[in-house]
């Protein structure tokens, strides 16, 4: 699929880098959860970063640290150098939720970034139009979000994501609620528009093939206390067809996470 | 230790064994023929229109008829036909219509000021917990006690004027609108707040655009009761003390035994507050798209 989409101005590329990051939270009663500890990555410039891992490994910690909607125990983060901990509207961010507001339009919802940074209603309306015209939500943009499909309720959110115009951007399972048909065209979707705006990607997933269909690297995260316990690069060519799935080097990967994963659990 | 390894599943199987033979031995009810829709369809409306008149008009007749003959003390109760004349009387002679607008206006007002100051306070409930904890007790005593034993001083103190009777259909409609508005406002998706302050919003931001359109459907849906409460309200404060309006009129005809002018008073109440009420739905609908857009 060729698109025809006008780039977002001001686009230029960032790296991520997480040094020592820790999260401990602190019940009433005075007992310690230790949710992430000691989390240090580095997603270069316009990179597909997976992180994956059982549930409770403190990925959505990690995210809402990045995000600055959570304060970390200790440790850094950074977008090209400079500090972000504590600080809200570096990165674009996908909850797992799509989140969409039920009483905006489409249209409403993917402009929603650009309208909470000053940007006018017209002008974001001019820019948001083509975007969902050219990555298939054209029919949509007058619809509320209870008339969408599953697929197309997070095509509206990921479109949001990249309208908020970040160079890095954040996606927590943004497939995990949809059937395994949608989930396969959701992804070539998102690598197009990867392609397209070369955002720097941090994806979290619980989905093994996920992970290595889409990203440069993995990394792998055991459970609760998380922390990282690998780091993979995925050695295949791009553009990936589908049937790379069955590919010997992508069953290799597949069993090494698998193991990674298994080991993780003791 | 194997013995009771052994045993387990030996019993198990012999409890499924007795449960499959009760099971097969309980009668099996006969299958059931529904030929009707297995849920009534929606009537059409000029049905439902044609009967509600009909059932208006019969006990209106029913109660003609039996004034005539007599089963119905007119002194008492009056009948149709009387209370027809006294409403021509009291219409054409002119205090009607002003005591009409004047229950009006105070109604009108009061819910304005108490719909208005409730979502107010209601939604400023959102900006700090601290401050809505402490007040909602507050609130919650000043709703048990019963307003309508405060417009005896409401009208000393305010006088017999207009005054008196807004703050009563104020203080009847503001604070279950603070209530209400407070419910909602806790309700508010706490993720799309989430999601607007990863955005880099302010919390005004947050506010007007989350919290204001989420919970405006519920503030919109308490209009329908305040609007029967300020009525309420004005009319009370015209029963303690007033120069003008139905509840005066109302009482005044009380005092000269004049139930026909009592029903007239009474039924102008009753269609006063069915115009308010589908003005308050018109209002519902404006409000709610004006915000949501």
């Amino acid at each position: 699929m060729t698109i025809t989409a006008p780039a977002p101005h001001s686009t230029q590329q960032s790296d991520l880098t997480v040094t020592n990051l820790t999260r401990i939270f602190t019940a009433p009663d005075g007992t310690e959860t230790r949710a992430l500890v000691d989390a240090s990555f580095t997603a270069k410039p316009g990179e597909f970063l997976s992180i994956i891992g059982p549930s409770g490994c403190g990925k959505s910690t990690l995210f809402n640290a990045v995000a600055g909607l959570d304060q970390p125990t200790s440790g850094d983060i950074s977008i090209n150098g400079s500090p972000i901990v504590g600080q809200q509207g570096h990165v674009g961010y996908l909850l797992q939720k799509d989140l969409l507001l039920p009483w905006r339009s489409v249209l409403g919802n993917v402009t929603i970034g650009l309208e909470v940074s000053g940007v006018s209603k017209k002008r974001a309306n001019e820019i948001a139009l083509p975007m969902l015209q050219a990555y298939g939500l054209g029919e949509f943009v007058n619809h509320r979000p209870d008339q969408l499909s599953g697929g197309m309720r997070q095509r509206a959110a990921l479109l949001r994501t990249i309208l908020f115009n970040r160079d890095v951007i954040l996606l927590d399972e943004p497939f995990g609620k949809l059937d395994a048909q949608t989930r396969a065209t959701m992804q070539e979707w998102l690598l197009d528009l990867w392609d397209d705006f070369q955002k720097t990607v941090v994806f979290v997933t619980h989905d093994i093939d996920e992970a290595i269909y889409l990203s440069d690297r993995i990394i792998v995260m055991s459970p609760r206390p998380g922390r990282i316990i690998a780091e993979l690069p995925v050695d295949l060519d791009r553009p990936r067809k589908p049937a790379v799935v069955t590919s010997a080097r992508f069953i290799d990967l597949k069993t090494e996470i698998l193991d990674l994963l298994a080991t993780g659990q003791n | 230790m194997s013995t009771i390894e052994l045993e387990k599943p030996i019993t198990a199987t012999a409890q499924v064994g007795a449960a499959m033979v009760a099971l097969s031995d309980l009668p099996r009810r006969a299958p059931r023929v529904r030929s009707r829709q297995l849920f009534p369809s929606e009537p059409k409306g000029w049905l439902v229109a044609t009967l509600a008149a009909g059932i208006v008009i019969a006990l209106f007749a029913a109660w003609q008829l039996l004034a005539d003959a007599d089963v119905v003390d007119t002194f008492f109760w009056s009948k149709p036909s009387m209370v027809w004349e006294s409403a021509v009387i009291a219409f054409s002679n002119g205090t009607m219509l002003g005591d009409t607008l004047f229950t009006f206006t105070s109604t009108i007002a009061g819910f304005v000021l108490g719909v208005v100051g409730g979502a107010v306070i209601g939604l400023s409930f959102w900006w700090s917990r601290l401050y809505a904890r402490t007040s909602e007790p507050l609130l919650i005593a000043v709703e048990a006690m019963p307003k309508l034993a405060l417009a005896p001083m409401i009208v000393l103190a305010l006088g017999i004027g207009i005054e008196s009777k807004i703050a009563m259909a104020t203080a009847l409609v503001i604070i279950i609108q603070v209530l209400n508005t407070h419910t909602a406002v806790r309700a508010v998706d706490r993720d799309l707040q989430t999601l607007l302050y990863s955005l880099g919003a302010s919390r005004w931001q947050v506010f007007t655009k989350v919290v204001v359109p989420s919970t405006i459907s519920s503030i919109v849906a308490s209009f329908r009761v305040s609007i029967g409460l300020a009525l309420t309200g004005a009319i009370v404060g015209e029963y303690i003390g007033s120069q003008e309006g139905l509840g005066k009129m109302i009482q005044f005809a009380a005092s000269s035994f004049d139930i026909s002018l009592i029903w007239v008073g009474v039924f102008t109440l009753g269609i006063l507050s069915f115009v308010l009420y589908l003005a308050v739905l018109l209002l519902e609908k404006l409000l709610l798209r004006a915000i949501r857009g």
